[in-house]
């Protein structure tokens, strides 16, 4: 018999805000152990929670980047189960009235395109840590998570195998990403799914028994507990080598195999209901549509018009809409100078590399597009030479103050000269410095010629342009 | 008998004692219970800034009956509060009888400072929901506890109630600045009052007289004063405990005895930690509510029960509104009779769940009531003003 994959994801992804979701403690990931924290998100009794504007904003933009539609009263309730991660235990989450509802999200794969339907977006506030010392039989919570918002995308059973999920997971990351929702990070926890599955025979209507894999944070595991489960469930149901039972189960990817953590029976009563501590929250047509004029175009719409309307190449277009700070830094800069070829190679090869040489990702490109922009029309102008361009672009990766491209030149020699008498002058004093070279060059040895050009080079600090000192030199050696 | 669960040295006068579901951060803060004995907390209540700018003295912490939950002050942890005759008082309540202090500052959660006010004659005002910061106090029934004020004259209570009146950042709930002025600035209109008749059957004949005799005071000044029939209004005494204890339950879920707090000392896993940490340091009503409320809360019941809450909360508010668009206050008792003693407890655990047919109209709709007089007067949003008039004329009329 053959049999199909239900899958439905529920995608939990940290926000890009400063502050946690109910007090002014840093969201920021890492820090010293419980170095963000304050009465409020530790707990204590007499702090109330403020929502975070902000959070709301990115929950919205979010909603409208799935296509779902927006909840104008949106409300906050409360989850209550205890485990000693959760100081108040409970959480603050939204059950009745979330932001977003009903979205669609189209990926592609190797079967074709297809719809995933949003069942609903809601915001709301991520645990603490446990960190569990073994040589002293201990455990330890860190609360610097505590209250870092978090929204959880609830899919519908619409996916059917691990590279349809995969696909999912990497629209979601794209579209969240370009909207500056979430740096959506699988291994620093900023991105992580629950995958419910079942299994049934093929065309049947009915669900098979539904199994939730949880906390699961990268694609690799993700993919081999899928097949794991769906082997397994197809095993149980032909062979009868164990009974389906609607649980949780915890992946071991080391192990490469899953474990029930917990049934139905034993699953938690939580208790949601209304906070009263949080007015509903009324989303008027300036908030919505203010947050509707701020969503950027779809990454892949960009991506046609570099195509189309820029005549970049398909393989610069795919390099630049792959981030953000990337498409910002290209538009800006385009726009100041006019050629996007020359700003793509600029971004592509120079920017790329002196990130690659920092450590850094294409999303933490903090530079600014129109400086960018000046500096490669001072380039292309032939006022600044390439060389001495690239130090300048160095120094705008590392100055603290902005850079101004052209100042920059002026104060530190870079701006190529007119002066033929300067020329000249080098040339006359390389050349009588070096017969040998000049001889070898005479004898038919080309190569020879580099060197004096090279120290002319250097003595004029490159600020000529190399065509022009190339054609003089020839001249005077001719001329000896 | 412990009145002061903390006390001051060398206070000034004038003189304010806060109950001890207040936080402060100089002094301990119990909220009645051992879960919380000793506890410091890290910052102080927003109220306390203004009543220290407003020149008033912290004479200490007053003994409360356990997360404020009770009617007739008998779950403190501390202690039961008596009167001289030994009847069931509450420590604010004698503490401004005596003179010890000026005015007492409470938290309203489900109306015992209006008991205690209207058995010690005194005067008491629970605000307009929102008009005043709730930033650190002890959560227990948030969406109708309201920090309150009691005094033995009408100008004092409005005083001090005037001085910690006004928006907060801290709270989520509080109002925006001008309508919490509206408090202060909104003029007094005293026509015409009515007597809840359905809310009146059951009281002792001490209370009737006490209601008598601020129906003849306000008469002789010339209000009209009428007596009505609305049945709508005992519902609120089945809606506020269910709401009451379900938002309890969950507030006092964060004292698992990890943090802060209450720890047993006997445990080996982290549930038995948290069961008898919780078992050990929960006095009964506290217990019985958690019970009540987390049944209430779940899934089975969250619809039938407390979702019906909700509405009969709208109910309630709505046969206010029809009522106050008649008329200024509503008068109603603040409770069957004034004296409770040890005894009558023991007998019947239910009387503080029970004596709410009184107090819970009030906290479920959070309008302002005004106890003078030994009875309780119910205004719509922001007149206080019109009820302090009433307790004025009241006052006078003694």
């Amino acid at each position: 018999m053959r049999y199909e994959t239900v899958i439905g994801l529920e995608v939990h992804v940290e926000l890009a805000t400063e502050s946690k979701i109910f007090c002014s403690c840093s969201a920021k990931f890492g820090g010293e152990q419980n170095d963000h924290v304050c009465p409020a998100c530790c707990g204590m009794p007499g702090m109330l929670p403020v929502v975070n504007k902000h959070v709301v904003d990115l929950g919205m933009t979010a909603g409208m980047m799935l296509n779902c539609d927006i909840n104008r009263t949106t409300t906050f309730d409360k989850k209550s189960y205890y485990y000693p991660d959760l100081p108040c235990s409970y959480q603050t989450t939204q059950w009745f009235a979330p932001v977003a509802v009903n979205g669609l999200v189209d990926i592609e794969t190797s079967k074709g395109k297809k719809s995933i339907r949003i069942k609903q977006i809601h915001m709301e506030e991520d645990a603490g840590k446990l960190v569990h010392d073994d040589w002293t039989d201990t455990s330890l919570v860190d609360f610097n998570r505590t209250s870092v918002p978090l929204i959880e995308i609830v899919s519908q059973p619409d996916l059917s195998s691990a590279e349809e999920v995969i696909a999912y997971l990497e629209r979601l990351r794209s579209l969240l990403r370009f909207a500056k929702v979430s740096d959506c990070r699988m291994e620093q926890g900023s991105m992580r799914c629950d995958v419910n599955l079942s299994v049934r025979p093929e065309g049947s209507d009915k669900l098979g028994v539904r199994t939730e894999m949880k906390n699961m944070n990268s694609l690799t595991a993700i993919t081999r507990a899928i097949e794991y489960e769906v082997a397994r469930h197809i095993d149980a149901i032909e062979n009868g080598t164990e009974e389906l039972v609607q649980e949780t189960r915890r992946w071991d990817d080391v192990k490469g195999k899953s474990y029930a953590m917990r049934n139905k029976e034993t699953a938690g009563d939580y208790r949601y209901f209304p906070d009263p501590n949080i007015m509903p929250v009324v989303i008027d047509d300036a908030w919505y549509n203010g947050i509707k004029a701020s969503l950027p175009e779809f990454p892949e719409i960009k991506r046609a018009r570099y195509i189309d309307e820029l005549g970049l190449t398909e393989y610069d277009a795919d390099l630049l809409t792959a981030s953000r700070a990337f498409c910002d830094c290209f538009e800006a800069a385009y726009e100041v100078c006019g050629s996007a070829k020359e700003v793509a190679n600029w971004l592509i090869s120079d920017c790329m590399n002196i990130l690659n040489r920092k450590q850094m990702t294409v999303d933490e490109l903090k530079l600014d597009g129109k400086t960018l922009g000046e500096l490669i029309k001072l380039c292309m102008d032939g006022k600044v030479n390439r060389g001495n361009a690239k130090k300048i672009l160095m120094e705008m990766f590392d100055s603290e103050t902005p850079i101004d491209p052209a100042a920059y030149a002026e104060a530190n020699g870079f701006i190529v000269s007119n002066d033929t008498g300067k020329m000249d002058e080098v040339i006359k004093a390389a050349v009588a410095a070096d017969p040998k070279a000049v001889a070898d060059f005479k004898g038919g040895k080309e190569k020879a010629l580099l060197a004096i050009f090279g120290k002319c080079m250097k003595e004029l600090k490159g600020n000529c342009d190399p065509q022009k000192l190339r054609e003089a030199l020839l001249k005077h050696i001719d001329s000896l | 008998m412990k009145l002061y669960l903390a006390k001051n040295e060398n206070v000034t006068s004038p003189a304010v004692v806060l109950d001890d579901m207040i936080l402060t951060s100089d002094l301990p803060t119990t909220g009645g219970s051992m879960m919380l004995d000793n506890y410091m907390s890290l910052f102080g209540a927003d109220i306390i800034e203004k009543l220290t700018k407003a020149g008033y003295a912290i004479a200490g912490k007053a003994n409360v009956g356990e997360f404020g939950i009770d009617l007739v002050g008998e779950t403190s942890y501390y202690g039961a509060v008596t009167d001289d005759k030994g009847n069931l008082s509450s420590a604010s309540a004698e503490l401004v009888k005596s003179g010890d202090v000026l005015a007492a500052i409470g938290l309203d959660v489900n109306g015992a400072g209006r008991r205690a006010a209207a058995m010690n004659g005194l005067v008491y005002v629970k605000p307009t929901y929102g008009t005043v910061s709730r930033y650190g106090t002890i959560p227990a029934a948030c969406s109708g506890e309201t920090v309150s004020v009691s005094a033995k004259t009408v100008s004092d209570c409005k005083a001090v109630l005037a001085s910690i009146v006004g928006h907060d950042d801290k709270d989520g709930t509080s109002l925006p600045e001008e309508k919490c002025e509206l408090v202060k600035t909104s003029a007094a209109s005293l026509k015409k009052v009515a007597v809840i008749k359905s809310l009146t059957k059951d009281i002792d004949a001490d209370t009737a007289a006490k209601l008598d005799a601020v129906k003849a005071s306000l008469t002789a000044a010339g209000v009209t004063v009428e007596e009505i029939d609305c049945d709508v209004l005992a519902y609120a005494k089945t809606a506020w405990g269910i709401l009451m204890c379900a938002e309890l339950c969950n507030n006092v879920s964060r004292y698992d005895g990890v943090k802060y707090g209450h720890r047993s000392e006997n445990y080996k896993t982290i549930g038995e930690l948290y069961t008898n940490s919780r078992t050990e340091a929960f006095g009964e009503l506290t217990k019985t509510a958690i019970l009540y409320g987390s049944e209430t809360l779940s899934d089975d019941n969250y619809m039938p029960v407390y979702d019906k809450s909700l509405r009969i909360r709208r109910v309630i508010i709505e046969a206010f509104a029809s009522l106050h668009a008649e008329y200024d206050a509503v008068i109603i008792p603040a409770s069957s009779k004034a004296a409770y003693t040890e005894a009558d407890i023991n007998a019947n655990k239910y009387i503080s769940f029970d004596e709410a047919l009184y107090t819970a109209p009030a906290s479920i709709s959070g309008l302002p009531s005004v106890v003078a007089g030994g009875v309780q007067l119910i205004g719509k949003a922001f007149s206080e003003n019109t009820l302090f008039e009433a307790a004025k004329i009241i006052e006078e009329g003694k």
